[in-house]
């Protein structure tokens, strides 16, 4: 991700998050918020769970059939006409919207939400090319004018409180100095952005479904700023991951049945449109992503995470992610479903995503489209050592560990001077240097194991 | 029956009374118990750490100790699962498969194998349930809140025949306490947050004790309330089965 040069370890981030406790509840009450509201509406749908089914299922499909869907897609998208562009990398996607742009001689673009471009970095790279792009979706404008990353996939500026909205608008957008009411606030960015949605020729969408049977998307938003943009613009350009494809339109029922719900709790979106082809003096563009995609369709024992339909569920749900923050995880991505799907594309820079979890498996859960999200997490782990990613020191210790745990009469030492320490030097261990300490007591140490109890108090029959 | 007792490492040198307790629980409902002198650990720091590789031998160690068992129990739901789901060694390809079968947590195997419908037990409190993940999502022990399915617990039913055993309703019934392993020192941060904001939630609610099937939540939330200086302590729910 283009906004992180240095990239700050997750512990170290979250350690740093946690430094403003009443911070840190305030955003782990917000997201629960959310989860909750998501808990009572899947609850209220009798065949929740068969609707996750269906959907894992689909998408397996897709996965398995992912190169004669994208054809399929290909092929229905021409014929409706609209011109398809295909792009390895990421580099490849910004040229090529890059290059649509200049064709046209348009130098300002409006873009609705859209992860894809994040984590291509799009934004930077068009305005380092003199280039303006401005982000419609009010939580991504929140941002943009923060100058900083989106937290939330769902909820881009769900980290930053109404007061440091309020603050943002009066420098940028000249609302009155201290106000922080929300409506007051999102009337002022309606009014900020209906300006600029009328002199755009150009906007960019995301894609949430591209259907491969009838060659059409689907977007989804609250705020329709996707069909506004696109409706006024004289080129649409839609970006979208090559998994972000099912088969045949009758799919959508069972897909966006489970989106909203699981993103907001939600029935459903408030615009969920369809794109199918261009209106007439306009011009539609899609471009198709692949960005490690492929290389990850390969790992069997994580291809399932490109099953993904970016709601968020994982995030709201992740006990650490609502008490460390989205930028903690240094990705466009964060959360549970970044972790798995970031260590793919660069696995020394998110070697330490996989360990910031506790695998409680709440995210796989609640996932719509039942991804494994804790075993995947536990898997990534196993392979981060093997290539070689994990501390010296950690490796050390686990040495000593397996050695001292593989022997009984080694364990029995190492437990009875463990607990003599604790008791007749426990300021070895209670100390600075020991990070259980900084917040917990260290437990008792009794003076007898188990072991030795047993062996005094029952016969042995060994 | 022949059931083995599985005794967490760090139950054996920290919480010696709980593995007390399993034991007289099971004794009581008439089962031959007996404790292999020569286990350790189940192998799961290292394997959670992603040097499962170098859990072979302790793998080894285990399938040695447990084979030839009717059944092997344990007071962990973590440990148990991570039998379950990762013992491999190998060598012993059949016993290893066998003893994954054949493991249980100690309330699962109450209810499932043993059917217990009494307890003599009497513990006059109340006390916090706390859903060891493990345990919950991973063995099913109880209905976790994030699927729409019918409700149960297993360790939840036995508290209920326990006499004058109050159970508190918490807000967050099945979140995370935050310890994880290792990502207790890892992530030091978030897991002492997770940690205090459970403890939170059973003290608001004004519980006497926190109990759980799985030791290693409660040596971390016991950490936090000993910190606190909290009136309310933690107890394994084997001893609370087997009280009074
Ligand atoms: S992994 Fe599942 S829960 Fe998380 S964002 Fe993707 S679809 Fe939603």
């Amino acid at each position: 991700m283009s906004h992180t040069k240095n990239t700050i370890a997750h512990a170290d981030a979250a350690a740093v998050f946690n430094k403003d406790e009443a911070r840190v509840n305030w955003h782990d009450k917000t997201l629960w918020f959310i989860r909750e509201k998501r808990d009572k509406i899947s609850h209220s749908i009798d065949e929740w769970e068969q609707l996750r089914e269906y959907a894992s299922q689909i998408k397996n499909n897709v996965l398995s059939n992912l190169s004669e869907y994208l054809q399929q897609f290909e092929a229905n998208a021409i014929t409706n006409g609209i011109t398809v562009h295909w792009a390895a990398d990421a580099a490849e996607h910004n040229a090529i919207v890059h290059r649509i742009l200049k064709q046209h001689n348009i130098d300002r673009m409006v873009k609705s939400k859209s992860m894809l471009t994040e984590e291509c970095g799009l934004n930077e790279y068009l305005e380092a090319s003199g280039i303006e792009v401005i982000d419609t979706d009010l939580g991504e404008r929140i941002v943009q004018l923060a100058a900083e990353p989106p937290s939330h996939i769902v909820l881009p500026c769900i980290h930053k409180k109404k007061e440091e909205i309020g603050e943002l608008f009066h420098e940028h957008l000249g609302t009155e100095k201290g106000a922080s009411d929300p409506e007051y606030l999102t009337a002022a960015a309606r009014q900020h952005l209906r300006e600029t949605f009328l002199t755009r020729r150009a906007a960019l969408t995301g894609v949430n479904f591209a259907v491969a049977e009838t060659g059409e998307f689907v977007v989804c938003t609250n705020e329709g700023n996707a069909d506004m943009g696109a409706h006024l613009a004289d080129v649409h350009i839609a970006c979208m991951g090559i998994e972000k494809i099912i088969p045949q339109q009758q799919h959508l029922s069972v897909f966006l049945r489970l989106l909203a719900r699981s993103a907001t709790g939600q029935p459903i979106t408030t615009y969920s449109s369809h794109f199918k082809k261009p209106q007439p003096q306009q011009q539609m563009h899609i471009v198709l992503v692949d960005n490690g995609r492929s290389i990850h369709l390969g790992k069997e024992d994580f291809r399932n995470a490109l099953k993904c339909i970016r709601c968020g569920a994982c995030m709201n749900t992740c006990p650490v992610y609502r008490r460390s923050g989205g930028h903690s995880y240094h990705n466009a991505v964060a959360g549970p479903i970044g972790s798995i799907l970031t260590p793919n594309m660069d696995m020394k820079k998110n070697a330490d995503l996989p360990f910031a979890s506790t695998l409680c498996g709440s995210c796989t859960n609640v996932c719509p489209v039942k991804i494994d999200i804790h075993d995947q997490l536990y898997k990534w782990r196993q392979v981060i050592v093997q290539e070689g990613y994990a501390p010296t020191a950690k490796k050390a210790s686990m040495n000593v560990m397996g050695w001292v745990l593989s022997s009984p009469k080694i364990y029995d030492m190492a437990g009875k001077a463990a607990r003599w320490t604790l008791r007749n030097t426990p300021f070895v261990v209670n100390n600075k240097l020991n990070p259980w300490f900084k917040e917990r007591e260290m437990p008792a140490a009794p003076k007898q194991s188990f072991k030795e109890w047993y062996k005094t108090n029952r016969k042995i029959h060994e | 029956m022949n059931v083995a007792l599985f005794i967490p490492c760090y139950i054996d040198q920290f919480y010696p009374q709980v593995a007390i307790a399993t034991l007289q629980l099971l004794e009581k409902f008439g089962c031959k118990v007996s404790y292999p002198l020569k286990q350790t650990c189940c192998g799961q720091p290292m394997a959670n750490s992603g040097f499962e590789h170098l859990s072979t031998a302790c793998n080894e160690l285990f399938v040695e100790n447990f084979s030839g068992y009717d059944y092997i129990v344990s007071p962990s739901g973590s440990c148990t699962l991570h039998i379950k789901e990762h013992l491999h060694t190998a060598r012993h390809t059949q016993a290893e498969e066998q003893i994954r079968t054949q493991v249980y947590e100690l309330t699962e195997f109450l209810v499932d194998v043993l059917k217990v419908q009494t307890l003599q037990a009497k513990f006059p409190y109340k006390v916090g349930m706390h859903q060891s993940c493990h345990g919950q999502r991973g063995l099913h022990l109880s209905q976790m809140t994030e699927l729409n399915a019918a409700p149960f617990s297993k360790p939840g039913s036995l508290l209920n025949m326990v006499e004058g055993l109050e159970l508190v309703t918490l807000d967050r019934p099945d979140e995370c306490c935050g310890f994880g392993g290792t990502f207790c020192v890892t992530e030091e941060a978030v897991s002492a947050k997770m940690g205090k904001d459970r403890v939170a939630d059973h003290v608001t609610h004004k519980a006497d004790y926190i109990t759980a099937a799985d030791m290693s939540c409660l040596m971390h939330l016991e950490g936090i309330l000993k910190r606190q200086k909290s009136a309310t302590k933690i107890i394994h729910i084997a001893e609370i089965l087997n009280a009074g």
